[in-house]
Parts: structure tokens; sequence; C-alpha cells
């Protein structure tokens, strides 16, 4: 059995198959042609500054920061819906203690953000941002309404399919992600560069989570599944 | 007995402009990595994110992952034989302002010795921002260090590409040091494919 005492070297993660990440340089969506490098990246060999990572404590997440409907003194109008899955490594192993936190517009479609100029209504009872720990089993749940989709300036006529911004930690700083969960059936998704970014077919539709009756509170809120995979260390051939 | 196909990373999409609503609140960011009582050499650093027009990115996140004065780091894998400085955690978080530009205070880190060729003193950084699907990561290197000459991660870079991940010291102000990430360009900082 190896043993991280035994080790000369950090155990490197996997990296992700092929297409299964968007490009940094993706035309259709505009303000990548500015800002992606186009000089070659350094393929880095992973050392422990790669494959270790902050390790968040409860103090950080307070007990109701799970639940963007009761933020304020009144409820947000919309539709309320309850977010819930796991997060994994790329062995299927729960990851507990992971840091989540999401980001959202309101149930017509603006945020509460300085520069979003969309001219639909602020909510005085929606921030549309939280923050939750993963438990022993990797699970989550949030609380929240709908977002609405909204405009934008990429090109003529763009709306954003619905989403939620996600922001999560793993067990390394490589294994970091930001990525956006949709909702099943948007017909926005052909026409969004920012979802179409993503090579692999199969690797796009995970990002849509799915309407889930079980999770589903009668007469209350609906449900939606998203899991959520973060890289893992790889695999090792001594590894039983 | 797990599975014989793993499981694929979930895909990034980008931070977009509105992530301060969360990530960069005043009690989410983390400016100060290592508080007036922390060990080692104190390090006011400043970044200035530009994309490949030189225009500053003022809407770009950063976090920072960083070894202790000793180069120990914060979470088990770390099986170097070094204590940990109590109440260490090694992470930052700021957003740039309308300049691009957005400061962190901290110390120099040790160097990181658990493996054949110890490395020089550094900084990881990931770079989030609207116009990224997903996040860039370099490293911050400290100009004038003798250790960056044997660091086995710069002798991966080539060497006229080499200055752009070196922060350099304020003649005039000691303590005080700059790092410009450019995104694109002649002079585009070297990012890594980990
Ligand atoms: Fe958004």
């Amino acid at each position: 059995m190896d043993s991280v005492g035994t080790r000369a070297s950090a155990r490197p993660y996997a990296r992700p198959p092929e297409g299964s990440q968007p490009p940094s340089l993706y035309e259709p969506y505009r303000a990548t042609i500015k800002r992606a490098p186009l000089k070659p990246l350094v393929v880095l060999p992973h050392t422990l500054s790669e494959v270790t990572g902050p390790i968040f404590g409860h103090d950080r997440v307070g007990e109701s920061d799970n639940d963007l409907t009761c933020q304020h003194p009144g409820e947000p109008i919309g539709e309320r819906i309850i977010v819930s899955g796991r997060v994994l490594d790329s062995h299927g192993e729960p990851l507990p203690n992971a840091l989540i936190e999401i980001w959202q517009a309101n149930s017509a479609g603006r945020y509460r953000h300085i520069r979003d100029q969309h001219p639909a209504p602020l909510d005085p009872n929606f921030t549309g941002a939280g923050r939750t720990l993963t438990d022993e089993h990797g699970a989550y749940r949030f609380i929240t309404i709908k977002p609405g989709a909204y405009p934008w300036l990429n090109h003529y006529n763009a709306w954003r399919p619905a989403h939620i911004h996600f922001s999560v930690f793993g067990t390394a700083f490589i294994s970091r992600l930001v990525t956006q969960m949709y909702f099943p059936g948007d017909p926005l998704f052909a026409y969004d560069p920012i979802f179409q970014s993503i090579p692999d077919e199969r690797a796009r539709q995970r990002l849509i989570s799915k309407f889930d009756l079980e999770t589903t509170q009668p007469e209350w809120a609906k449900g939606f599944k998203f899991d959520i995979v973060l890289r893992g260390p790889e695999a090792t051939p001594f590894e039983t | 007995m797990k599975p014989d196909t793993d499981l694929v990373p979930t895909p990034s999409q980008t931070v977009g402009p509105f992530f301060a609503i969360e990530l960069t609140t005043v009690e989410h960011c983390v400016q100060c990595v290592a508080g007036p009582q922390a060990e080692g050499e104190r390090v006011c650093l400043t970044f200035r994110v530009v994309d490949g027009e030189g225009v500053p990115v003022d809407d770009a996140m950063l976090e920072i992952w960083q070894a202790d004065s000793n180069g120990k780091y914060n979470h088990p894998e770390d099986a170097q034989a070094k204590k940990l400085e109590p109440g260490w955690m090694g992470f930052g978080r700021v957003a740039t302002g309308e300049d691009g530009t957005c400061v962190l205070e901290t110390i120099r880190p040790g160097r990181v010795t658990q493996s054949a060729s110890p490395q020089a003193p550094h900084l990881t950084v990931g770079v989030f921002a609207r116009g990224m699907l997903k996040q860039l990561y370099t490293r911050v290197y400290f100009a004038g260090n003798a250790a960056n000459e044997e660091d086995p991660i710069l002798q991966l870079v080539p060497s006229e590409r080499r200055g752009t991940l070196l922060a350099r010291a304020d003649p005039a102000r000691p303590g005080y040091w700059s790092f410009d990430i450019r995104l694109q360009g002649d002079l585009e900082t070297v990012f890594f494919d980990v």
C-alpha cells in the first residue's frame, strides 16, 4: 500500500479526457478572443503545489447559507426549487467537506450586481448567493428560486439559458471547478456559445440538472439533481 | 472494488461578470494570506491583469495557494518533515479593480522540498474571468532569488519566457512586489497545462 510518507514526489492527478472541457479560445463566445492565451501552455508535471489545496471548515459557512429564500424579511418571487446532489472525484469517491458557492440571477433574469443593466426588476427579497459544505457522503442541498434567462451582448438577440453558477473546491488546487448548472429542456441551449463551447456532447449534457420527483416536496418546491465530478488522483497500478 | 471506467470531470464554464455577489464579497475575499503575526519575509504583491490589447481586465478573480515560510502546505498530502506554522491556511482570493490591479498581502513562502529537485519559493495562481471558459494556472516566483536557477518547473519554461513568471521588487519600497498577468500577446504570461 502506497502511503504519503514513503513517496518521493507528489501523486499526480488524472487529466480530463479530450473534448470534455472547453477550450480557452472559442470564437463564438467573443470575450474569449482577447482573453485566451495564444502561446502554448507549458505542461506541468504535478508537484505538491498542484495536488494540495485549501481545505475549508464549517466556520466559513453559516447555518442557513444554503437557503437563498430566507435571507430577507420576505420571500423572493419565483418558482421555489431544491437543488441537490453529490460531489465525487473521478473514481466515484464522495468528497466530504467540499465548499460549494453559488450565485444566480433572480426569477426575472436580473443579478444583484452593479454592472447588470438588464431592465428587469430586482427582487428586494433575493440576493442570489449561497454556500454550503458537502456532508460526509459528499451530498449538498440548496433551496432557491429558479433563475430567469437573461440577455447579453455577445451577438444579436443573445440570451443565456437559465443557470446557476457553481464554484467548488476539491482536494487539490487543480481540481478546483467553476461551472454553471442548467435546467432540462431549455430551448436556448442550441444558441448559447458558452454551453456549446464544450466539444463533447455527453460532457456538455452533464451540466444539465435533472428534474427529480424524490427530492420534490409536495405543495412546496420542485427538486433538481446535479452531481459534480472533480478531478482525482491517478489510479496507481498497485491500488486494489 | 472501484468501477473500471472513471467518471468524467464536470466541464468548466466561465465565472462570468457577476461572481462578485458571492465569491468576492467583503466577507469572502481573502486579501490577506498571512497576517502580521505570520513568520517570514512580508510581501505586498500587486497583480495587474491585461488582455491581448493591453486593456486592463477589471473583472478578474485571482486565487492564490502557497506554502508557509518553511515551504510546508496545510494539506494531508504534504509529507515533508516540517512543522506547519500554527493557523496557516495559505489561500488567497482577490478581485481586480477598474485598473486591472489587485493587492495581496502575504509572506514569501519557503522552498517545497518533497521531490528530487527542491522548488524555489513560489505562489500558485488560478485566474478566472468573464471570457475565460476555464481558469488558467500560473506561478509567481521572486526575481533575484538564487533558487530560481535550479527550480525544476522554471527549467521547463523556454528561457526567453521565464521572466513572465517573476515578480519584481519595487526598489523604492522594500517588501512591495508586482506581477503582471498578460493573457495574450508578445509578453504573454506563461500558463501551465495542469
Ligand atoms: Fe450568469
